[in-house]
This record gives structure tokens, sequence and C-alpha cells, in this order.
């Protein structure tokens, strides 16, 4: 980018100039791709920012866009900071009470909405905001006798009206006065993030740092006004309004705005991205996808997408990150590219995606290799609104499901004592708005940024999250204990089910686990071992043995990492029910409650800890009918013994 | 009955603001179509007798009554399916002799089906097409040829139905055989090619039936906002009382055949002819 353009309107001028001609954004409406080039895009944004400025939008202003991803809500972002006022994206589905709560909060005087649901939500508000002097709509279906009174606007009609004040001119002196008046620190965007616990934060973003940012991560992907992105991601988030808008007028890439929510997967077939990024959840709904469309597919290609699948786990990575692989494998993978792969893609609108990010929770190795066998460059960042956007990301090539990447470029990272992540990045966050007190919380006194998640850097200089930082405990002897870690990858085997993990201030790690009764069942089945109940199956010596096995491969993991090393679990507990919700052992969404468990079963945590062999527990259980019932049961207690793999891991 | 007694119950509830149906300027307007002293009988089967009511262009109508009470023949006769036995139809104050659906159709006659007819391996955007077959000028050959007249031809009408999918939100489903979709789906694709006919009168035989809430709610909202933003007139049959008496400006009811009410929603709740039909008549 060989521009020295610190604000979007700067950067949308020098486009407009540098390559006119080029698409800028996308829209399909009535099904057909409507398509506005940089040239077109500056005079819509201009006859938008004069029609916005002529009904009294002033600097320092601010300005919500509530709606889906539509071509206009962007133009009246852009429009928006053309004028110095600040935009505040907010979330389509907040409910009333929620917008009245943020749009009070950034005391917005202004409001661009998609349609009528959203101005039958801001008019049930009004008379909570006494700021609010105009709600501008985009669609102006079902608002025909809507009384307008200077209050609601149709887009359109602004629009029109700054049309006029443009005179037609490419760019009006009026409109080039305020672009050059925009600088480099004002606040570009005000971006809520929900926030588990407490109210949401407004996270103010500077412009000339969120340009720096995305102008780094441009770089480093190699992005270029050839690029193509469907923006489908709410307007409202960071991740959105980083890798789509902000790249976008970085690189002067081109935006493409879907027709509807529900059309996203069509849209994409049509626009066919090459930059795109999914979270770990939407990627999970493409695979289920594929799988049930194979399910439906006759005998041969069934046989086939299995055939090619197996050749694609062996050798499609390796080919991905252009390490070694022999002829006969190119070959085959070849093959699979024409007949399978290339296809699936092809459905997808993958087939001409160069780079693919995912991000925003712990994504399964399974499901992260699939996409990357089928040639697919996906890849992890770790990232958060504070960092606007990136913290760290996997460059090309160095990739691995368990970790998000070495520092994105310009960040700087630490592990604190307590094993915190902190960053300082480039696009970093100034503060939140009017929040001085938990502005002061995240940030360090050096300027630092606090992330709340434990991670720690691996042998290769690569960044590994583990936990939220408050789970994180420390053993006795001051190692880290990261329960959800460990217990994650436990249940990484099909045949454990679920695991607590304890050691928080104790000597050693130890841990209860649940059996998959399907899974065990059918090892079970399988070698001729019969048993009745869950009780008896989990209780079997066999299945204790197969269980050890597994913890054994789980500390040889950790043994691999010097920090998690000390939290080799030394003995273990397979529980003699299965952890329920109805029991109050498990959240209804299927979560371990750990003070809850701690607590109900504290005899048998304490027997782990005494070196008793076994243990005598009488619990109450909840049957599915609501009864109340007991089960008593002696539950043996084992040792992993993992002197020898100890002893080998020292060796290595 | 007691079906019926229950939902008629409901219907006496407040109803939802966003529901609620101001009647346009229709009262006051001239009959569009005018059912006079219609009979109809199926060898000695007397599916209607001696009915008469009129539909005024602009409003919303509503045939409603019991299972068997002769509001599909009713709706069978007005498009020219059925010939009365005696009586007459006339549109626009004409008695045609001889009323068929083409010619019921060419005068602006649309109708839905209670069992949807559509063709399911054809694409949503397809069936919406063939609603627009009638307004096609270019001969057979040159739509053939799919060059110039014919072409621009073709693109008006596409670009007619693509507002109509607009207008019932079925963008998602634009090319997916009919066949695939959920009923509720089948039912707006219906619409929608009834829609595409630009018709004067529409007529929608149980646009509700077997739809959930939800769909209840979209169905009413686009049936209103097609009354209102294309000034459609709609006459439909429903056994949902609680949606007719939220969207009709005016209802007839039947009851073996005869007509026993007819007039405003309000008027036709208070109907003790109708209660009784509803209801039964006591002891």
């Amino acid at each position: 980018m060989a521009t020295e353009a610190n604000t979007f309107p700067k950067l949308l001028l020098h486009h407009a100039s540098r390559h006119a001609g080029r698409p800028a954004m996308r829209e399909k409406r009535y099904g057909i791709w409507k398509t506005w080039t940089w040239a077109e895009l500056l005079h819509e944004v201009q006859s938008l920012a004069l029609g916005l400025n002529e009904a009294g939008v002033k600097s320092g202003e601010r300005v919500a866009i509530i709606g889906n991803n539509r071509a206009r809500l962007y133009w009246s972002i852009l429009a928006a900071q053309c004028l110095g006022a600040v935009p505040v994206p907010i979330y389509p589905d907040a409910v009333a009470d929620e917008m009245a709560f943020l749009l009070a909060h950034a005391r917005t005087c202004v409001a661009i909405v998609e349609d009528q649901e959203q101005v039958d939500k801001l008019l049930s508000i009004q008379d909570q905001l006494p700021l609010l002097r105009l709600v501008a709509y985009e669609d102006p279906r079902g608002l025909r006798d809507y009384p307008q009174a200077g209050f609601l606007v149709s887009l359109d009609a602004i629009i029109a009206r700054g049309r006029e004040l443009g005179s037609g001119e490419a760019i009006a002196p009026r409109f080039a006065d305020l672009a050059a008046r925009t600088k480099g620190d004002d606040t570009s965007i005000i971006l809520y993030t929900s926030g588990t616990t407490g109210r949401p934060k407004g996270t103010v973003i500077a412009a000339g740092r969120a340009i720096k940012a995305a102008a780094a991560t441009v770089a480093a992907d190699g992005l270029d006004e050839t690029d193509e992105v469907v923006a489908y991601l709410p307007i409202a988030w960071g991740g959105d309004h980083y890798l789509n808008y902000a790249q976008a007028l970085v690189a002067g890439f081109c935006m493409s705005c879907p027709e509807e929510p529900e059309t996203v997967s069509e849209d994409m077939f049509e626009i066919g991205p090459t930059f795109y990024f999914a979270p770990p959840r939407v990627l999970e709904n493409l695979l289920t996808r594929i799988m049930i469309e194979m399910e439906d597919a006759g005998r041969a290609k069934r046989w086939l997408f299995d055939r090619f699948m197996t050749v694609a786990r062996r050798w499609g990575e390796a080919i991905l990150d252009g390490r070694p692989v022999p002829l006969h494998g190119r070959l085959l993978y070849g093959l699979g590219e024409a007949l399978i792969y290339g296809p699936i893609k092809n459905v997808l609108g993958f087939s001409r995606l160069r780079v693919a990010y995912t991000a925003g929770e712990a994504i399964g190795p399974d499901l992260f290799s699939f996409f990357r066998s089928l040639g697919i460059n996906l890849k992890q960042f770790y990232g958060q609104t504070e960092a606007f956007l990136y913290i760290s990301a996997q460059p090309n090539g160095e990739i691995r499901a368990e970790t998000v990447g070495p520092p994105a470029p310009g960040v700087e990272i630490r592990i604190t004592e307590g094993g915190e992540v902190q960053f300082r990045s480039p696009g970093q966050f100034v503060a939140y708005l009017d929040d001085p007190e938990r502005t002061a919380e995240t940030l360090t006194d050096d300027g630092f940024v606090r992330t709340g998640d434990a991670g720690f850097f691996d042998r290769s200089g690569h960044l590994r999250i583990i936990d939220r930082a408050k789970d994180v405990g420390k053993l006795q002897d001051g190692a880290m204990f990261a329960p959800k870690y460990i217990e994650n990858k436990l249940k990484f085997f099909p045949n454990i089910k679920e695991a607590v993990a304890f050691g928080a201030d104790r000597q050693f790690v130890t841990a209860f686990i649940n059996i998959d009764l399907l899974a065990v069942g059918n090892w079970a089945e399988r070698n001729g071992i019969s048993f009745a109940s869950y009780q008896e199956l989990a209780a079997l010596p066999q299945v204790y043995d197969i269980v050890r096995g597994h913890i054994r491969q789980v500390n040889r993991d950790l043994l691999a990492e010097p920090t998690m090393a000390g939290a080799m679990i030394s003995r273990f507990v397979i529980l003699h029910k299965e952890l329920d919700a109805d029991d109050g052992e498990l959240t209804r969404t299927q979560k371990v409650r750990r003070a809850f468990v701690e607590d109900k079963y504290a005899a048998l945590i304490a027997a782990l800890y005494d070196g008793s062999q076994s243990c005598f527990v009488s619990t109450e259980v909840t049957f599915e009918d609501g009864r109340k019932g007991r089960i008593e049961a002696l539950l043996a207690i084992a040792d992993v013994d993992d002197a020898s793999a100890r002893a080998e891991a020292l060796a290595a | 009955m007691t079906g019926n007694a229950a939902s008629l119950a409901m219907s006496l509830a407040p109803m939802a603001p966003a529901m609620a149906h101001v009647a346009p300027a229709a009262l006051a307007s001239k009959p569009l179509l005018a059912v006079e002293n219609v009979s109809l009988r199926f060898g000695g089967v007397k599916a209607l007798s001696d009915v008469s009511f009129d539909i005024r262009a602009g409003e919303i109508r509503a045939i409603i009554g019991p299972n068997g009470a002769g509001k599909t023949s009713m709706l069978n006769c007005i498009n020219g399916f059925y010939r009365p036995s005696s009586g007459h139809v006339a549109l626009d104050g004409v008695r045609h002799r001889h009323l068929r659906p083409s010619l019921a159709a060419r005068n602006g006659i649309a109708r839905t089906f209670q069992n949807v007819a559509l063709f399911k391996g054809m694409t949503t955007l397809d069936n919406i097409m063939t609603g627009r077959a009638l307004k096609i000028r270019s001969s057979f050959l040159r739509q053939l040829v799919r060059h110039g007249a014919a072409l621009r031809e073709e693109i008006e009408h596409r670009r007619k139905v693509e507002e109509i999918i607009d207008f019932l939100e079925i963008q998602a489903i634009r090319k997916t055989p009919v066949g695939k979709l959920p009923y509720g789906l089948q039912k707006r694709v219906e619409l929608g090619r009834a829609l595409a006919m630009e018709p004067r009168l529409l007529l929608l035989d149980e646009p509700m039936a077997g739809m959930n809430l939800e769909e209840k709610e979209d169905m009413s909202r686009f049936i209103v906002e097609a009354n209102q933003a294309f000034g459609t007139t709609i006459t439909l049959i429903e056994h949902d009382i609680g949606v007719v008496m939220n969207l009709s400006d005016r209802i007839v009811v039947l009851n073996h055949g005869c007509k026993i009410a007819d007039g405003t929603p309000e008027e036709v709740r208070c109907n003790p002819q109708v209660i009784d039909a509803y209801l039964g008549s006591g002891e």
C-alpha cells in the first residue's frame, strides 16, 4: 500500500483515483449482483455523507448503524467517518432494552437502520433516548404509513439530497474538504463487545492505528486489489470490521454483501472469495453438510469419496505446507483433486480461496485437518477487539491445530508470572467508552492489554491458549495447572466422555473419568466381555487399563511442553455413574460444574490424595422420571505409574 | 364441533395490533364480482343453494363455514371450474354464461389450492414464472430463439418474478425444486405464482392450512401487504377463525350450502345463526 492515508475516507479517495474501474463492492438484489467500482463507491459515499451533513450530522457525533450486511450500511459507516462522526454498529438482533442501553451509553444522535423491524424497536424506546433526533432506514418496506415528521427518513432521500449538493461532480469540493480534515487520531469506530459478565463495553478504535494494523496483515497475507471477500459476519463484530471493512479499504479489494443471511452459501458459491473467515462452528456445519450429501450419494461416489479422503489425510496437508511428498502421493492427490476435492471446494465456494482463517474457540484437530487436507489454506489466529484484531497468527506452512501461531506482525506478547497472555498491538484500542475503571483494569501501566487468557509459548515459538486465566491454578510445587487443557486432551479419546482434573494447591494432579458407554461398550462386545450396566463396565480392570493407556499418552504430550510438564496426572478413578445435568453435576449445556463436583465427591477426592486403593461412595441420583435413588459402589483408585514414560521423556 | 367452538372463542379475544387490518376505502366501491342466486347440484347432492353475495374491488373477503358447507365449491364456481346449476357469476357487471377457468384467468382471477398444486420437480423461480404465462406476448418460436424482443420480454418477466420473490422473502429457495420444500414454503410459492399473474382478484383456498403460528403470521402479513401494496382484491377460505376475523373486511358464512350470514367481522361474530352453526344449536 503506497499511501500515507491514515483515515478510511482518505483511503477511499486513494483507491478511487488509483484503480477507479476496479470493483469495490457488490450486493445481490433481485437475484442479480450489482457492482460498484471504487469511483462509483466514492460517488455514493460522497452523496450519503453530504446528505447526512445536510441533515445535521456533525463531527464528533455518534451514529448508530443497525442491520445485516447491506452495502448501504457499510457506506453509512464510511460516510459517517468522512464527516468526522463516529459510527457505532450494533447487532441487529439486540432486543429493544439492550439497544436502548447501548444507544444511550454511546450518546447517539442519529441511527441508520436496515428495516421496519429496527425502526419499530427504536420507536418503542424513543422516549428513553432524548438525544436521538434522526432515524434513517435502508429498506422502505412496510414503512409507508409511518408518520415521517422529520424524525424518520429514508436513506434514499438522504442520498438524493446529497447528490443534489454534490451537483454531479466526481469529487465535490465540500466533500474533499471534509475528507481532508479527518485525522489519524480520530476515533474511527466504537465496537461494543458483548462481555459475558456485566454490561457491554464500547471499545474505542482510532483510525490511524486501525489502518496501520490492517496494512500489516494485508502485507503478511499478500492481499491486494484483486482479492474478493463475502461479508457475511455481523457488521458490529470487530472481526468483520477488521477482516472485511478495514482490510478491504487498505488493500482495495472487493467486498460482497449477501442477498439475505439465509443465502450466504449460494452467494459464496457465486462470488468465489479468495479470503475467508469462519468460526469453528460454521466450519463444523459445512462438514456436516458435506457428510449428509455424501450419505445421499450413490455407492460409487461414496466409495470414491472415502478412498480419496484417505489419500487426502495421508498427503494433503504435506502438499499444502510444501513438505516433500513422494511422486505416487502427488499423483494420487492430483487425481483426487480432479475427482473429489475440486468439486467439493467448488460447491462450498472455496475454489479460489488463497487464505482462510478460523478463530474464536478451540478447533477440533480432525475438523481442522479435514479442510486443510482438501487443499484449503486454513489457518488460525488469536485476536480480540481490544487488539484490533490480531494478537497471534499462523504464517503459511507453520500450521498446527493446537497452536495459534507466533505473534502477528507488529504485536508484542508477554506471558506474566501467573500465565496470563498480555499484548501490545498496532491496532490496539484507545479506551473503553466512558469507562475509565474498566479501561484501567484492562491496560497495564506500561501499556500492555490483559487478555484474561492463560497461555504459553511452545518450543517452536507458537502461542498456545490454555484456558481462561482465572481457572488456571498452581500445584503445591508451583507448576502450572490448567484443568480444561488437560480435560480437553483426555476427552479427545473416543473412549473418554468426560473428565474432571484436580490439582490446584495440591501435591499432584488427579482425575475423575467418565467412559463413553457407546465406544467402550462396543469394544467390550468385540472382545466378548459381557457387562450389564455402565457401573459394571466402568469397574472392569481391562477398562482401567485402557484408560491408563490414554492417560499415559496425555502425560507424554504434557511432558513435551515444558510449561505443562509439572501437571502430569498421577492417579485417577473411573466414576460409577455418568456426570449428569439432572444431578446438578453438569450445566444444561453439558459443562462440568467444577465446584459442585468437588463438593459432592469430597470423600473420593480425599481418597485420591491419601493413597487409598479404593473408596466406598454412595451418591444420590435422579432418574429420568424424577424419582430419586442411591447408587453405591466400591471404586478402585488407580495409579498411572508413569515412571517409565517420565524416564523416556527425560532421555529424549 | 368442539374444535370450532374453541377457535371461535379464541377469536373473541383481542388480536395483536401488528395483525390488525384497517379496511381500505373498499366498502364504498362497486362490486368487482357478484354471485347471483347460485345453486350447485351433484346428482342428488345440493352443494350450494341460492347463494348471493358480492366482492368489492380492493377488499379482503372471507368465506367461512363448517366442514362440507360448500366453501370450495363456491370458489370453484367463481373461477369457472364448476358451472352453477342455476344462477350466475357476474364479473364487472357482465354475466358470463360459460365462465371457464381460462376465461377467468384472462379476466384477472388467480387462485391457490387447498392442497398445493405446484410443479414439484421445477424450481421456485420456474414455478412462479409459469404465473406469467398469460402475460407473455412473443410467439413460441421467438421465445425458442430468445432474441431481441422475446429476450427483452423474458427479462421483464423475470424482473417481475424477482420482485415477488423479494416480496415473499424466498430468495434462499429461488433455485430449489419445490418438491424438496417444507409445506409452509410451498404454500408461499403458490401464493407467489398467483401474484405473478398480477391478478385483480385473488382466490385463496385455505392459505394457512397446516401451518404453525409463525408461518400463519407471515402468511397473514403477505396477504395484507398484497392487498395494500398492489391493491389486489382477495377472497379467502380459512378455518382459523382468529385469522379470518383479523384479516377480512367482510365475511360470508355458509352452512349446508346456504348463506346464513354476511357482513363485517363484528356483525358475523354476533350473529346467532353463526354461533349455532359453529357451536351446535344447544341441547
